[in-house]
């Protein structure tokens, strides 16, 4: 065991953990652990676009921008975070911008900026053009300039180094931070890093479904380690179903190709989204548009022998805009279905693509204990936490905004926080969690595969917790879950050694999954309304009466050793915008 | 083998797919542990797949049903992130982007890491000299004086005289695919150059001539000798000889 002490460690190295490294190498001595390589991180596969309301190519305000992601967010956001959210996305745009980043440009060589679901002018109007692009590559531009900006600054960086414990001490009552321990991939070997102050920046939890548009890497680590400790996780049923990803697959087609005029069609051909959403049509918000595509499909109008799919139809367009806009998503439809786009539309199905949920989050990007305490010294970003700037439901191109408003924030905030405090003693024996954890899984006899219980387990997530949901198939999943969950203790790997055993991480990740799984779906089963990504057909009508509120799902340990999951509570923040009837 | 060979295309992947979607193939695969033994072994594996399906998903197949100690780096698996790079049928390709139908699978299909770099372990390599060769060439915006309160203004011209080299996922395929990176890792091999053409030719920046004369060193440009390699290799489609020349004649005239 190896013990490291910096000032700030930054656990994940994708938009929102180099965009904090970037503000935190400049204040405090910080390093980066990530468990993959910085630019592998799935930041780089965001397609359309970052919004702000530049108004470069028509009149716009971070005002509207403020309201439709409010709304976009069926009235679950807080209020304030959105109002930060939108503000600072200008700033946010345009510091990128000066950091090297190839923006589209408009004949006047300003940022050029495209239409996106659910951002429109004057609080639902009309679609608005905001959202700042790259060609179909944002978040691959996005991921590339905040790497060559660490570069710039010299970002201290451990590259494959899975943390996989947070590790909490308890001083005169209150909860702290004192660092992680990271389990380094090349040796075996574990390493405690102590930090006056932690920012997780780890991303998502998607690969608990089957078809996703997440990376196979996305296991949501962070969250399992804060949750394990103790820390609650805010919001955990409100997942995004992507409407457009390619049929099975579930790899992302961008919302900017109906940004751009693509249109969804169903067998007959027919352009659904008239019936459904009026006024926005194919751009409505994407919990909207997946349950359209849904609602076609179960009603017979979907598309190919089986009737499982809808179609994205860019054939209208003129193929050189395709070339200049959309060059990668309809590469994507060439290489992996064999299809033109040009001449044919592209099979689709939506595909599980985005935690709204996590660790709760201030502003300032500090961790919440409960509902209102702060953990000293512990801090998150990006689609690990929860801010919540989302809400029930994000808009597409607010992501992006996210990791580097929050980003930024967190960054600052933990290395302002470095330099003003103390490194907190290291709990006795704080490796010891990992030694165990990472011992017992190498040395385990038992006769389950981890392949086999994942596997279970994005079935039952697909066919369960996905779009639709009632309160027997939520049941079902919890079963299920708790089923996989005692399996899992059973589980072995093949691989024994200590240099690159990936079968053993993804053994650990697959915990990390089961764990987050279980909060997901009693979370779920507990919120007996429709809201955004979290539709109910028990109760397809939202409640403000009664859950108007935050999810707070805590860990409990019986005396016995056995853990249950508690939920609680916590108030919308509102400030402007009184709820309304949503309707695009 | 000095150059990658592309594919016969006379296989017929279509024969047999009539009735179930489902082929046996045998994957060949170079494995290397030196916990276990100093020596790398070619192993084979055969398995049931549909063809439309990835090389990733082979090698998923074997890693997660058969053999759960075989070792590959991946994540996005849609061509975007760049971890799974290696040699399928001695051609460098990302693993993710590789249908088995578009190989010929009538053969066993062989998979072996990228060249050039030292192997860790089966298709693992050792990426750091690839990166420092990346970070060698300032990659990154350089610009002087009082920064504009707005962006920086670039005519849709001068954005797409760079447009071809940003596409770059680093996936390490062009320079482990590259003959003289293969004798002399000391060059600083296509990626990175690709790197500093992405900058040498943005109307924003205004460290060229620096980059310039870093790759003016002797193991900078003109040790490319145009095979291209590179090129057939890029799984992004960047026309990476072309841009290596573009930095070559820019030397020259030192314009750019």
């Amino acid at each position: 065991m190896k013990i490291h002490k910096y000032d700030t460690v930054i656990v994940g190295a994708g938009g929102a953990g180099m965009r904090a490294a970037i503000e935190a190498t400049k204040r405090s001595r910080t390093a980066v652990l990530t468990k993959l390589y910085p630019t592998r991180s799935h930041t780089g596969a965001a397609q359309g676009g970052m919004a702000a309301a530049l108004a470069n190519v028509e009149e716009d305000n971070w005002e509207w921008h403020t309201f439709d992601t409010i709304k976009g967010g069926d009235y679950l956001v807080d209020q304030d975070a959105a109002e930060i959210l939108a503000k600072e996305a200008i700033d946010a745009v345009l510091d990128l911008e000066k950091m090297g980043l190839p923006f589209n440009r408009t004949p006047d060589g300003t940022i050029d900026q495209r239409r996106f679901g659910g951002h429109s002018r004057n609080h639902g109007e009309a679609p608005v053009r905001r959202s700042c692009y790259a060609a179909d590559r944002t978040g691959h531009m996005i991921l590339q300039t905040l790497y060559q900006n660490c570069v710039k600054e010299g970002v201290e960086f451990f590259n494959e180094f899975y943390v996989l414990d947070q590790l909490i001490v308890e001083e005169d009552g209150v909860k702290k931070s004192a660092g992680v321990v990271a389990y380094e991939l090349a040796t075996g070997e574990i390493h405690v890093f102590q930090a006056k102050s932690v920012v997780y920046a780890s991303g998502g939890t998607g690969k608990f479904f089957k078809v996703t548009s997440n990376a196979h890497t996305l296991t949501g680590d962070g969250q399992a380690a804060c949750y394990r400790r103790g820390l609650p996780l805010e919001d955990m049923e409100f997942f995004q179903f992507h409407p457009t990803g390619i049929w099975r697959m579930g790899i992302l087609l961008t919302e900017g190709a109906r940004g751009e005029g693509g249109i969804l069609r169903n067998k007959d051909g027919e352009r659904f989204m008239e019936k459904y959403a009026p006024v926005m049509k194919d751009l409505a918000s994407r919990d909207v548009v997946s349950r359209s595509i849904y609602t076609e499909i179960r009603e017979g109008r979907g598309c190919g022998p089986e009737g499982d799919h809808v179609y994205l139809d860019l054939t209208h367009l003129p193929p050189e805009q395709l070339d200049a806009k959309l060059p990668d998503i309809t590469e994507f439809a060439r290489t992996y279905l064999g299809i033109e786009p040009y001449t044919d539309p592209i099979p689709i199905q939506p595909t599980a693509h985005y935690a709204m949920g996590g660790i709760p989050t201030n502003v300032e990007g500090e961790v919440l204990a409960d509902n209102t305490t702060v953990v000293p010294g512990l801090y998150a970003a990006g689609e690990v936490a929860c801010v919540s700037v989302h809400g029930a439901n994000r808009l597409g191109t607010n992501s992006l905004l996210d990791i580097n408003v929050f980003g930024r924030r967190a960054g600052i905030a933990a290395a302002e926080y470095s330099a003003k405090n103390d490194f907190v003693e290291l709990p006795e024996d704080p490796a010891g969690l990992v030694v165990s954890l990472v011992e017992q899984l190498r040395d385990s006899q038992g006769t389950e595969r981890v392949a086999d219980i994942r596997r279970e387990l994005q079935e039952t997530m697909d066919a369960n917790v996905m779009v639709f949901r009632t309160e027997q198939t939520i049941k079902t999943a919890v079963e299920k879950i708790g089923e996989l969950r005692a399996r899992y203790k059973n589980v072995s790997v093949q691989d024994k050694g200590k240099r690159f055993n990936t079968d053993l991480l993804e053994a650990i990740e697959l915990g990390n999954l089961l764990d987050l799984a279980e909060v997901m779906a009693v979370s779920a089963l507990a919120r007996k309304e429709s809201r955004g990504g979290h539709y109910r057909e028990d109760y397809p009508n939202r409640d403000d009466v009664n859950f108007m509120r935050h999810t707070m799902a805590y860990r409990e340990v019986a005396d016995d050793g056995k853990d249950s999951i508690r939920l609680d509570y916590k108030p919308v923040v509102q400030t402007r915008y009184q709820p309304m009837e949503r309707k695009y | 083998m000095a150059t990658p060979t592309l594919d016969k295309e006379d296989a017929k992947p279509e024969a047999g797919f009539a009735d179930s979607p489902y082929i046996t193939v045998t994957f060949r695969i170079r494995r290397f542990n030196p916990e276990i033994s100093a020596d790398a072994t070619w192993e084979d594996f055969q398995l049931e797949i549909d063809p439309k399906e990835r090389v990733l998903d082979g090698l998923h197949k074997i890693k997660w049903d058969l053999d759960g100690s075989l070792t590959f780096r991946r994540s996005c698996a849609h061509g975007i992130c760049g971890s799974d790079a290696m040699r399928i049928n001695g051609k460098n390709r990302l693993a993710c982007k590789t249908l088995i139908k578009d190989i010929n699978p009538a053969k066993p299909i062989t998979v072996e890491p990228i060249k050039g770099l030292t192997v860790l372990k089966d298709l693992v390599v050792d990426m750091d000299p690839f990166f420092q060769a990346y970070r060698d060439v300032m990659p990154f915006l350089v610009t002087t004086g009082n920064e504009p309160t707005r962006e920086r203004l670039q005519s849709a011209e001068d954005r797409e005289r760079f447009d071809d080299t940003t596409k770059c996922i680093l996936c390490a395929a062009c320079t482990s695919s590259c003959p003289v990176f293969w004798n002399d890792g000391q060059y600083f091999g296509p990626a990175a150059i690709v790197n500093a053409h992405r900058f040498i030719f943005d109307s924003r920046d205004e460290a060229g001539e620096q980059r310039l004369e870093i790759l003016n060193d002797k193991d900078g440009v003109w040790r490319c000798r145009t095979t291209f390699n590179c090129t057939d290799a890029c799984p992004r489609g960047i026309e990476v000889t072309k841009a290596i020349q573009e930095v070559k004649r820019a030397l020259i005239t030192r314009r750019f």
